[in-house]
């Protein structure tokens, strides 16, 4: 058991630790290509309230965010609306998992969607959209299937045994029973969203944390980019420690997640 | 029968297994009654058909010969007035004790006042009632098989079946789990039938203990128990029945030739 101390203390000493050697690598050296993180820590600061370079930059922070959250969470919610009732369906429909499963399947590398959906939506905002959409629903719809199909056959039988009627059986066994299973799925595709969010916003979109960290690029304003990198992994932290949060609540029997 | 109709009537029932390596038999011509209010124990060394047995009583699995009726109806299949004990308890883990104890009476439509009643009641007779908020990870094996009586027994069952049900609990525990059994078995006039492979057990709990035979799958005999309640395991009555037990048992133990044994392993 980890003291209180302890456990505030032990997992911030890895990042301050490579904050110190960053800085020992790139302090007063002009030729670095890496900028001091001082100077990443200014960026972030004017990218956030501005009043310190008072560029094109400055004080943009809050628009780019909100952009990349709200395609990130739409994106994910269409997906999970979409991957949560195919997945309980292929899970527990064999006409259905006959049907969908192997065409899915073969689709699923999803990295070779960016060209074709550059095509169908434009380059822009939409084909970001959709790439977060799809990046999230593989990992909801697998762990979904995963979650039906893994189901203990015990507790059917326990479930017909107490009376239970077969329609019954999928809301008060097949369910419940898969739900810490859908619920690792969502936590994946959420994270994956925030991955997917920062390709799809690279090409010719306006707003976005990728947007900013691709001009920042163009205009060699490489703190900018850092600072971008920083805000995306933080936001996608805390975004994770929340659905964790959420998980925690709904989750309280299951012992992987009390 | 000292009174009228057996509560169970199981006639000329046997179970084969299809398989790539062949038919197996896990049960072959198996016949038996059983009175209402009886405490009937199956035992025999492992793929003997002792819980194949059971679970054609469960209605778990259809037979391939014969049938199994309860009062005058046959058995097609899992009912609440049959309730399962199962040896790893098969709770479920997203409900509370008391909303497992609660699971039958709701699936079968009673009001809420009569669910509620009958899962407070159940809690408190097998003593749970400090936990009854707590998750099934959360208490220990034999509290676990407690809910789990608990819960056919709220369901109105008139038949406890019961798989191995105290084999994976510790000797204490398993010996609180039997006097408590033997306990509400005797409040109660339930019906049990009780598989397990421990001799001991069944000459403690049973009165009649049904010998079964592997290779292929059959009843061997049925012994009626004719010691007084409580029983001493020290006593030694109890010891002269446990060697004639043990007798039957090691007589065809012996005889289970080497090469079916694999084939008796791959028996669900």
């Amino acid at each position: 058991m980890l003291s209180a101390l302890g456990r505030w203390t032990w997992p911030v000493v890895v990042p301050i630790a490579g904050l110190v050697l960053w800085w020992i690598g790139t302090n007063d050296r002009p030729a670095s290509l890496v900028p001091p993180p001082v100077e990443v820590g200014r960026a972030l600061w004017d990218l956030a309230a501005g009043g310190l370079y008072d560029d094109a930059f400055s004080a943009t922070l809050i628009t780019h965010l909100l952009a990349s959250v709200s395609r990130v969470y739409g994106g994910f919610l269409l997906a999970a609306l979409v991957g949560v009732p195919l997945g309980l369906m292929i899970g527990r429909i064999g006409v259905v998992r006959s049907m969908f499963e192997p065409t899915l399947q073969i689709l699923r590398p999803v990295t070779a969607w960016l060209p074709l959906a550059m095509i169908l939506f434009g380059i822009g905002p939409r084909s970001a959209f959709f790439l977060v959409f799809l990046g999230a629903f593989y990992p909801v719809l697998v762990n979904t299937i995963f979650g039906v199909r893994s189901v203990d056959p015990r507790l059917f039988e326990a479930a017909s045994m107490l009376g239970a009627s077969s329609s019954a059986i999928f809301p008060k066994v097949v369910l419940p029973a898969a739900l810490p299973s859908i619920f690792t799925g969502l936590r994946l595709g959420l994270g994956f969203a925030w991955v997917v969010i920062v390709v799809g916003e690279m090409t010719g979109v306006q707003t976005g944390l990728g947007a900013i960290i691709m001009e920042a690029r163009q205009l060699s304003r490489t703190e900018i980019v850092i600072a971008g990198m920083a805000v995306i992994g933080i936001a996608g932290f805390i975004s994770d420690q929340f659905v964790q949060w959420l998980g925690r609540r709904l989750l309280r029997w299951s012992p992987q997640h009390a | 029968m000292p009174n009228g109709l057996p509560i169970l009537d199981i006639a000329g029932v046997s179970k084969t297994y299809k398989t790539r390596v062949g038919d197996i038999h896990a049960l072959t011509d198996a016949s038996l009654t059983i009175g209402k209010g009886e405490f009937v124990c199956l035992i025999g060394a492992s793929g003997c058909g002792k819980s194949t047995l059971l679970r054609l009583i469960g209605g778990f699995e259809t037979p391939t010969a014969g049938g199994v009726k309860m009062w005058d109806a046959l058995v097609t299949g899992p009912g609440p007035e049959r309730g399962m004990v199962f040896q790893d308890y098969a709770l479920f883990p997203w409900l509370t004790v008391r909303g497992n104890i609660a699971f039958g009476p709701k699936a079968r439509g009673l009001s809420r006042k009569e669910v509620c009643a009958a899962a407070d009641c159940f809690i408190e007779m097998v003593g749970l009632t400090k936990f009854a908020d707590a998750y099934p990870h959360q208490l220990s094996g034999g509290m676990r098989q407690r809910v789990a009586i608990a819960r056919v027994l709220a369901n109105d069952t008139q038949i406890i079946l019961m798989d191995e049900p105290f084999g994976a609990l510790d000797a204490m525990t398993r010996e609180r789990l039997q006097e408590e059994l033997l306990e509400l078995w005797q409040r109660t006039q339930l019906t049990v039938i009780f598989v397990t492979h421990a001799i001991e057990e069944a000459i403690l709990l049973a009165d009649r203990v049904v010998v079964m035979t592997p290779a292929p799958g059959r009843i061997q005999s049925d012994n009626r128990v004719a010691l007084t309640r409580p029983r001493d395991v020290a006593s030694p009555e109890f010891n002269s029945v446990r060697r004639e037990l043990s007798g039957l048992l090691v007589s065809h133990v012996m005889k289970v030739p080497t090469e079916v044994r694999p084939l008796l392993r791959a028996l669900p």
